[in-house]
Order: C-alpha cells, then structure tokens, then sequence
C-alpha cells in the first residue's frame, strides 16, 4: 500500500515529550543482555587466530596438533569456508576478510579458528596451529601506497592499466573551478593529514551460533543490522536464508562499526563442524585489530574568494585508506566535504586506497569528518585572509532551500542557515576568554538515509500494543517508537510496548546506519498504526452497524461522525481490542516501506579549548552543538545524540589515532593507549535543537545520529589557532604535534 | 597455574623459592592481570601476598613511615598523616589509573613491575624511600632507585619479596613534589614524570635537593646536575631554567606510541619547574 | 591446573563456588554466578564496565582473581536496588537518560555509588574525576554527570530524612 509521506504540520500530544525509556529499568539493574550476556547448554568457546604480519602469503596452515588437544572440538582455516561467491566480488571479499584465504593482509587478519571446551583450553589450542607465513613487504600510509613503487595489496586490482592501490576515483562538483579561482582576491590552499580512528564501542563483538547438520541454525549477536548479518552469513555459509535466525542482542554501542560481519560466519561455521552452540567474544585487542576502523586520509584543500567574502571557487583532493579491500569511504568524502555551501565552482576528486590495515567501515557520518576537518580549517583561513568574522564568512556562502549540492541534487528546507544564525546569537559567542584560551567554530553535513523497513504492530485484547521493529535500539529508539505510535493511536506511552524482532518474526530490515532508526521505523510506525486504526474503524463499523466512512479515529476512540449518530458513545481503543474476539479476531498494524526522503543534516558547532603553551596539553573548556533535528521525537535522546557524537569528534581531534610500527603491526590496540576521552577530560556539551521539517516524513523526522561528529576536528583546530596562534593541520592535535608547533612558530618557522 | 595467599613472608618467600617454572608474585595485581589476560605471562604459581599481615597496613614510626607492600594506593591517600608529610609521594601514588585502579594498586607492585612510567617511583626516589626485602635468607633494606634495573627488570632474587616501603621521616624546611605528563587527564601512563624533594636553610634558599626523571630512560633517573642547578637558589628563573637544561640533557627516552623522544626531553624540564616550584612552597619558601 | 575452592558473600548472599586459578572475579561472576550484570569491555581495567566493590573499595573485577575473593564481600549492579525500590542513581540515570547503549551502565552505577557512599556532595570535577576510570562512548558524560549530581541530591535527603 502506498502512503503519503508528506510532512502535515500536527499538533503533536506526546511526540516531543521525554519519557523514561522502556528498556531503563533492564539496563540499570544488569539484566539487559548483551552479545556476550546469553549462553547455551553445552556450548563451546570460540576464539581467532590472528596473523602477526602486516602482509604475508599463508604458505600452508597445521591445524593436526590443536586438533588432537583433548577438549578441541572444531578447528576451522578457509578450506572450511569454501568460496560460494560465484563471483559477487564484493562478497568475496568480505569473506576473505572474515578469514584470511591466501594472504594475510594485515596485523591482526584472521587466519584460523578454534572452538573448545573453555576459555584455556581454547587459548591453548592457537598456539598450536602452525602457520606458514612468507612474509611481503606492507604499506601502512595512504601517501605511501599511493606511490609507484608501493607493495599493492590487491594485484586484481588496477588503476591507469596496471595493478595498483588506488582502488575508485570520484568525481563531485559543477562550474568552473579554474575560472573561479582566477576571479579570487584571495587564494588558500593547503594540505592536511588525518589519523585512523576506531568507533571504540564499549562492548566487544560477541555472538552466540548455533547450527546443526540438518542445515538450520540461530544466531544471538549484537549487531546494528541483523537481517544484513542473516543474509550476508547465509550466503557465505551456503546456508537457506530462513534457516538462519539471527536476533540481535542489545547493543553495547556500534557507531557504523557493528554494520557488518566478522567473526560471524566464523562461529557459525564452528559450530556447524561441532555441532554444537559455540559462544564467540573479541578481546578488545581484536576489537582493535581485527573489525573495522574509520580510515586515514591525507586531503589538499583550496578555496577562493573575493574581498566581500564570496568564494569564487573550491577544490578538494581527497585520499582515503579503505583498508585491504575496496570501499565507498573517499567517495563519501568527496560528496560531503562542500556540502554545507553554495558555491558557483566547486569540485572534489577523491580517492580511495588500498593499505594493510583493517577493513574499513562505516565510523558515524563515515568520511565526512576528516573532509570538514580540511575544508571547515581552510575557511577559516580564507576568513582571517579577507578579514571577516568566520561566522560571517560561512553565513554568507551558506547553502540554502534550492541550492544545488556540491554532490549533485537541489537542497529542499534545510538547517545550515539557522544552525549558523543560532551560533552567531548564542551567548557562548560573547563569553570571555582567558589566557591561553580560544575559540573555533566550524560547520558539517551529513546525507542521512531510509531504506527497507518493516514494522509490526499487535493490539492485546486489555488495548496494550505490542510493536516490533527491525531497526536496532542503538540508543533509545524504542522510547521513540512507543511514542509514535502512541501518538497515532491516541493512547498513552505507556500503553505501547516496542520490541526489536528477529529476522523469522519480520520482513528485512536494512542495517540502523545512516541515521535512520528513528526516521525509517518511525515512518513504518505510523503507517502501522494507521493500518491498525483502519482495522479498528472497521471493527466500530461492524458493531455500530454503520458505514466506515462515518468513523474517524481520535484521542484513542472511534467516534461516529453525523447527527444521526449522536446515540454512539465513542468506542476506545481498549474496547474494540476487548471485542475483537467476536469481531474477526486479532488486531494488527503492518507496514512494509522503502522509506525514502531522508532529510539532510547540519549542524555548526562552537568549542573554547585552553592550550598549555609549555606542553602542548589542549583542553575543551566549553561546547556548543547546534543541529537540526527536523523534528525531535525524545528531545533526551536527540540531546544525547549530539552530545556523543561531540565527544568523539573531540577524542578524534585530541587524542584518538591508530599508530603503526615499521613492521606495519598496530601499536596500540588498548584502551590504555587508543585514548578515548575520559569524563574529566570534557566539559558540559551543551546542545541547541532546532526543527526544520523535513518535507518527506509525516512528522518531519530527519536523522539526528551522525552529524554531531562532523564539525569538532575543525572547530577544535580553529579554538587551537586562536589560542596559541599556530594552526594545526594533522590530527589528532596530541599535546606532542601541538607542542612542535608551537615551537616552530617561536623560533620564527 | 596454582594460586597461593599464605600468611607470612616467610611462607611466601619458601614457596617463590621452591617453585617450578615460573613463579610471580600478586600484590594489588593491577599489572599482573593485564598481562595475564594477554597471555603475555603464563606463570606456573601465583603468590598473593594480600593475606600476609605485615604487608596491610600503613604504619606511623618515630623514623618515618613503612607502607605494607599490599597497601592499595586509596589508603595511601586517605592517610592524613603520610599526606602532611610526603604530598608529593602521597600525589604520585594518587595518579595510578583511576578510581578502580586506586582500590587495588600498591606503591611496592608499581615498583617491582619495574615500568620506566611508574608514577610513584621519581617520588619515592626523590623522597628517598627504602624498600624492606624478604627473601629466604632474611631481611635487607634496599634504597628504593636500586629495585629497578631495566624495563621489567628488578634486582629482587627469585624467592624476594618486597614486604614494605619505608619513607623517613620528613626532615625540617623539607617539601617534595610529583608531576607527571599524559594527554587525557586520568587513565593515562607517564609521558613523562618529574619527582622533586627539596631542603631549605633559615635564609630559604635550598640546601639539598633531589630531582628525579620518570619515562624518560630505562629506569628512574636522579638527576644530579639539576638538583646542583637549584642548590643555593630561590629557585629564581635563571637557576629554574639551568635545572631544566640538566633535566633535557639527562634524558635518554624512546619515541613510541606515547610520546615522542622530542617531546618527552621539552617536557621533562618544564614539569620538573613546575614541580620544584611546589615543593620549594610546601617546604616554607616563599 | 587445580581448581579452587572459594567462600565468599555476593550482594549479601553467601556463596560457594569453585573456579580455575586463572578465573577473574568477572569470570566468576559471569559464567558461574550468572551475574551478568558486570560486563567486560577491555579485561585490562581500562574501561569500568566491570566496576565492583571487594570490602567496600570500588575495584575492576577484571583485574582480580575469583580466588582472591575468598572471606570478601562482593557487591555488583545487581545488589545496587533495594528489592523493588531502585537505588536513586538507577533513578536518576533512566530520568535524566544517562544510558544509551547501557552496557558502560552497570560500570559507572557501580563507581558512583562508590563515590556517594564516601561523598554523599560531590562536586562536578569530583564527579568527573570519580568517574574517569568508566568509558562511555555514547553520551559525551554530560547527561551521566547530571544523574549523579541530581542522585547526589537525593541521596542526601534520604540521609536526612534517617536523622531526623
């Protein structure tokens, strides 16, 4: 059924109200469980092998020794998972980098995998597998493997007629770059540098499979997209995607890091080979080494523009790692590094690179940070260049409703403007500052998206509503959905209970990336609701014995519409779900939808860091994030929402980076030493929620997850500048680049 | 493994002496865990000295201060007295990891791990703290800078044991200080660590000084000259300043994932003005 | 490898129960206790998420052995509430939506309990500080700095409310 999915501008009765979340009670008291939380009778232990070298060719593999070890159920290499791709590259891919086939391609690679008894037993199983490495000159730096002479990574793999690493070139933009630039006053150009980051989710991937040799099998996971995870293992495994029910557990937090497989398929392969359940947890240096970090780039950025403040032109030149295989991640880069702006010559050519590293997936908003970081640090440069106030600077070349994109479509309604307004009256604009202390502001885009969805919605004979979504709750999103649907039906929030379902009690779902939980199953929500409230109409019809057409549907009742039916007391919700027994039975809601229209997002941000000019030590003192919501369903979770996602773009600017060896191994894989921030090391994040409707989604939801990483590399970068006067064009901004800096600008550098 | 909590030194002492294979010792085991964890240690026994009186408890005594070696480090702080006395150990004891940390981790375990980064042990040396040691053939007393030998490496025989660590008691006009360098605020290893202890005669001037390096070098550095520098002063800015060119020229650090070793050779003098300023004042200078 | 035996008091209760030497307390308490309130996201006490009490001091059980728990007193998330009575933090952290994800929950009700019970009126750097040894990535702190606080609060009514 099509349904129209045009904002309505409604008076809302609960939307925007913050209640406690229905899943509160279970995560304060421990009894939430996690992907590590669930157990099965009998079931083993599972545990990853992982390769010591950066790159290496796997000349053979001895598993007869850890086999014999008594306790050792089920040791599996590659052979066990036979290549079923039939030629869907991608796929491929994904299973060589589930498990090393013939090449290890970096520090960290699956190469084998055991299940045993316990946790020892296990452990003592790796140690005797033999390896047989050869090992082959690595390249860990996106620069270097872009280099001539650098080891490539994937020889199928050609750029210019000959193997290579640079795996994707994009293209973005409109207008005449080079005319553009001839017409600036001033020109700015200027190359910056960005290290790999982790999503540093505090629960390690963990999951619990289950296959036995009649083909069926479950998976308990935690997972942002269980559906994705069915099918891709299915397909790997060669198993009937029905076969395999996988439910995802709660999630301890993914970030675009949980939106693909890893050692899945390996745990299912296990077990399928013990026939029996086999409980498989990373470490965290697994975690670290072994699932998929955010990339690191290396961008030249230039901007023109005239004395008045209108750019002429902008450029970008974007080198993205992707890892040992091919990904989207410089493309993205590219599509949102001038986003934000209107400007008449705009271009952005970006690269996608092949490195020894781990894979590269989705980090909140993937890509779009680093490119800010280059393009939000250059137009402050160009403002100080012309002379005018930042904020200016970026109100004037603001996009705007009918803008066309750097990437291509025409902008609706959209949140740069007033999210620049908003920052350019917020009293955090005219605190003072002290010694030692500035402030920077910078801006960020991030496209959103909808996607496959499919939302049930069953109505209890007491009038309790059961919804089941197949989006994950990654972060109070069942709070969300209760409220909409409440909202629809007219009851109370606490009369919705929303459940997240497993892949047997729901069509597919995509994966909850993109930001698009609360807008894609919250549009699915409503129309489910609506389908309900038709059923209900319909069962008021046949009990009043009149037409349906003379029902509407408000405050939770059917009420007869007319005079003639002035005699009908309004039947509630809870008595129309009383009599459905008699009426034609259950009650229930369906709706399946590609939920189109995500609505883009923007934000700008202001930050107050203090610098310690003697050891480099950069403190944020004060934040502000200002972003558009479209509309805000929890306002508590749209808040948390942007407070996160400052945080991490603060550790990313600060501290947070992935540090290679020579040996192309990873130096840090702990949170000892891959620093996250801690609560002492940041202030309040204070939050301004403005409400642009989107225009594609009846209540004007737009995603509201992934911008907030956007703007803190470069607003942190210019708070910096402004402080101590150096501007740092390589993150993270660790107290030793800071210091060095700060020096080189002493000595006169 | 086997695991074993005696209830003497003695005892536990016997049986690092008798033991097969490898035998560790587990004091607040903050270090040992992590790396049991790793499996980058797979002992065959592990004595857990937490159950041996002698080691448990803070003592106050005409000659100063002895701390059981399975004190955990929030005792340390919540010791009023040890606070007056030594600030600056009772700091750096302080800055180990988080609160979580603090209830299990011990001065003595900091010491023995032997990492270049302990937080405590500049303030130790600087405070000149002795370390009592129990082993098979009795009692020694050790200066504390002579446990650590390199990276992971101590001088302690395989059947010792590190039962306390005695601090003096505080001599008149005296202050001591720690600081250390880490990027976030809490949870962090030394970048760098700067321990100062210094004297002061009726006129203010320092008469005896101790200034200590951590992170900076295999092990713990005390470095003369810049105690020399400041010997005499008021720490004015000319001799603060020498004290700091005798720190950087006393450093011998590795560039790693932590710092760099341009970074930790800068930073080594400003931390250690900085914290010879705080102990000029907490020991009457003004 | 020998087992040990242990005899130990887990939020109140006395408990026996036999593990590996090289068992963590965190192991214990979650594959044999069933206690899976405790959660491990590092097994080096770099994050909290394991964050108990041994004798009252606030402590990573990953970074002790179950062994060493033998005549201690543990205390973990699941004996925070009160029967059906929440604890105020566990209050406070649904009010104020101090959890996202959840799993660094049980960790930092754990430390900030520890923290009230010595500190009923903390500062927001006492706060912070206190904290630090729990990582949480989805909230920025901000909103779990405020549930402490406003817990805080309660806290301390509930105590005057005792003397009067």
């Amino acid at each position: 059924m099509a349904h129209d999915t045009s904002y309505t501008d409604q008076d809302f009765k609960i939307v925007g109200s913050r209640p406690p979340r229905p899943d509160g009670i279970d995560k304060v008291t421990g009894r939430a469980r996690y992907g590590a939380d669930v157990s099965a009778p009998g079931q083993l232990v599972g545990r990853v092998l992982r390769s010591p070298h950066a790159h290496a060719k796997i000349r053979k593999i001895d598993t007869s020794r850890a086999q014999k070890l008594k306790g050792v159920k089920a040791v599996i290499t590659s052979k066990d998972l036979p290549d079923l791709t039939e030629g869907n590259r991608g796929n491929y891919d994904i299973l060589e980098n589930c498990m090393a086939r013939e090449h290890a391609l970096y520090d960290g690679h699956a190469v084998a995998a055991v299940a045993a008894v316990d946790e020892q037993t296990a452990r003592k199983a790796l140690k005797l597998i033999k390896v047989d490495y050869k090992v082959l000159p690595h390249v860990t730096d996106v620069d270097a493997a872009m280099q001539d002479d650098a080891p490539v990574v994937q020889p199928h793999i050609q750029h210019d007629g000959k193997p290579s690493n640079i795996c994707n070139v994009s293209q973005f933009g409109h207008g005449d770059v080079e005319a553009g630039f001839a017409q600036a006053d001033v020109i700015v150009e200027k190359t910056y540098k960005t290290e790999q980051t982790h999503q540093g989710y505090i629960e390690p991937h963990a999951c619990l499979a289950s296959v036995g040799p009649d083909g069926q099998g479950e998976l308990w996971v935690t997972t942002q997209g269980h559906f994705t995870v069915r099918n891709l293992c299915a397909s790997l495994l060669g198993m009937d995607i029905a076969k395999l029910k996988v439910t995802s557990s709660e999630i301890g937090g993914g970030f675009g890091g949980k939106t693909h497989i890893w050692t899945e398929p390996l745990a299912l392969a296990l077990s399928r080979k013990a026939n029996l359940p086999v409980k498989l947890v990373m470490s965290r240096e697994d975690v670290f080494k072994g699932s998929g970090p955010t990339c690191s780039t290396s961008m030249d950025i230039k901007i023109g523009a005239k004395k008045d403040g209108t750019v002429t032109a902008a450029s970008a030149t974007l080198r993205y790692h992707a890892g040992p295989h091919p990904g989207p991640w410089g493309m993205l880069g590219g599509m949102t590094a001038w986003a934000c702006y209107d400007f008449e010559n705009v271009q952005s050519i970006a690269y996608d690179v092949l490195v020894n590293r781990p894979k590269v997936a989705a980090y909140r908003a993937p890509s779009a940070p680093m490119a800010a970081f280059g393009v939000e640090s250059t137009m402050d440069l160009v403002a100080e260049a012309i002379g005018m106030d930042p904020v200016d600077f970026r109100i004037k070349n603001a996009a705007k409703e009918g803008t066309r994109a750097s990437y291509g479509p025409t902008y609706g309604p959209i949140g740069i403007g007033p999210t620049l307004e908003a920052v350019k009256n917020h009293p955090h604009m005219r605190a003072r500052l002290g010694k030692n202390q500035g402030r920077g502001m910078a801006c960020g885009f991030w496209f959103n998206f909808g996607g496959q969805t499919c939302t049930d919605l069953n109505i209890g004979v007491d009038g309790s509503v059961n919804l089941t979504v197949g989006t994950v709750d990654v972060g109070g999103a069942r709070a969300s959905m209760s409220l909409i649907a409440a909202e629809e039906l007219g009851i109370p929030y606490d009369q919705v209970k929303c459940n997240v379902g497993d892949t047997a009690s729901l069509g597919h779902n995509d994966t909850t990336e993109g930001s698009r939980g609360t807008f894609s199953s919250g549009m699915a929500t409503i129309f489910a609701a609506r389908n309900a409230i038709e059923e209900m109409k319909a069962r008021a019809a046949k009990t009043w014995e009149i037409d349906i057409e003379d029902i509407e549907w408000r405050d939770g009742a059917a009420h007869a519409m007319g005079m003639q039916h002035s005699n009908l007391a309004p039947l509630s919700l809870a008595e129309i779900a009383g009599a459905s027994p008699g009426t034609g039975g259950p009650i229930a809601g369906h709706n399946e939808v590609v939920a189109d229209g995500a609505g883009v997002s923007f934000a700008s941000h202001i930050c107050d860091v203090e610098v310690d000019p003697e050891t480099g030590a950069t403190r944020v003192i004060r934040y502000t994030v200002v972003q558009d919501a479209g509309k805000a369903i929890h306002p508590d979770y749209v808040e948390g929402q942007f407070q996160g996602g400052a945080a991490q773009g603060i550790g990313w600017a600060l501290n947070e980076e992935y540090v290679y060896g020579e040996d192309g191994c990873l130096q840090n894989p702990s949170f000892l030493d891959y620093r996250i921030p801690v609560c002492s090391d940041l202030p309040f994040i204070d939050t301004e929620i403005l409400e642009i409707p989107n225009p594609n989604h009846p209540y004007g939801i737009r995603g509201v997850g992934e911008t907030s990483i956007v703007p803190p590399l470069a607003a942190i970068g210019n708070a910096v500048s402004s402080a101590v006067g150096v501007r740092l064009d390589h993150t993270p901004m660790s107290p030793p680049r800071v210091l060095k800096a700060i020096k080189e600008k002493q000595a006169g550098g | 493994m086997r695991y074993e909590a005696p209830s003497t030194t003695r005892e536990a002492s016997a049986l690092l002496a008798n033991a097969k294979g490898k035998a560790v010792v587990l004091a607040g085991g903050t270090d040992l865990l992590a790396r049991l964890k790793s499996g980058d240690i797979e002992p065959d026994l592990v004595v857990d000295i937490k159950r041996i009186d002698t080691t448990q408890s803070i003592k106050r005594m005409a000659s100063g201060f002895r701390i059981g070696a399975s004190v955990p480090c929030v005792e340390i702080g919540r010791s009023a007295a040890l606070k007056r006395a030594w600030p600056g150990v009772v700091e750096a004891a302080q800055l180990i990891g988080s609160d979580q940390i603090q209830g299990r981790c011990t001065i003595a375990g900091n010491l023995c791990n032997a990492s270049p980064a302990a937080d405590s042990v500049p303030a130790l040396i600087a405070a000149g703290a002795k370390a009592s040691v129990v082993g098979t053939a009795g009692r020694r007393t050790v200066a504390v800078e002579k446990i650590t030998t390199g990276p992971g490496k101590t001088s302690l025989g395989k059947d010792e044991i590190v039962e306390s660590i005695n601090l003096p008691k505080r001599p008149p006009r005296t202050g001591d200080a720690y600081l250390r360098f880490t990027p976030r605020t809490e949870m962090d290893i030394a970048v760098v660590g700067a321990g100062v202890c210094l004297t002061l005669n009726g006129k203010g001037e320092v008469s005896k000084a101790r200034v200590v390096l951590g992170a900076v070098a295999p092990t713990a550095v005390i470095v003369a000259d810049a105690a020399n520098a400041i010997i005499g002063s008021r720490l004015e800015d000319s001799a603060l300043a020498e004290m700091a060119a005798a720190c950087e020229a006393a450093c011998n650090p590795i560039d790693d994932m932590r710092g760099t070793i341009e970074f930790r050779t800068d930073v080594s003098g400003v931390l250690a003005k900085r914290a010879a300023k705080i102990a000029y004042q907490r020991a009457g200078g003004k | 490898m020998s087992a040990v035996q242990v005899s130990t008091t887990v939020n109140g209760d006395a408990i026996d129960f036999v593990c590996q030497p090289t068992e963590t307390l965190l192991d214990v308490l979650r594959n044999r206790l069933g206690l899976i309130g405790s959660k491990e996201g590092c097994g080096t006490g770099d994050c909290g998420a394991c964050s108990v009490t041994v004798d009252g001091q606030l402590v990573c059980s990953c970074l002790v052995l179950g062994a060493e728990a033998e005549g201690r007193k543990i205390g973990t998330v699941e004996g925070l509430a009160d029967g059906d009575k929440l604890h105020p933090l566990q209050k406070q952290f649904i009010d104020n939506a101090a959890l996202q994800c959840g799993v660094c929950t049980p960790g930092f009700l754990v430390a900030a309990k520890a923290l009230l019970d010595r500190n009923p009126n903390p500062t927001e750097q006492e706060i912070r500080y206190a904290l630090a040894g729990n990582l949480c990535r989805c909230t920025g702190y901000d909103k779990i700095v405020r549930a402490v606080n406003a817990a805080a609060r309660d806290v301390r009514k509930q105590q005057a409310r005792k003397k009067r």
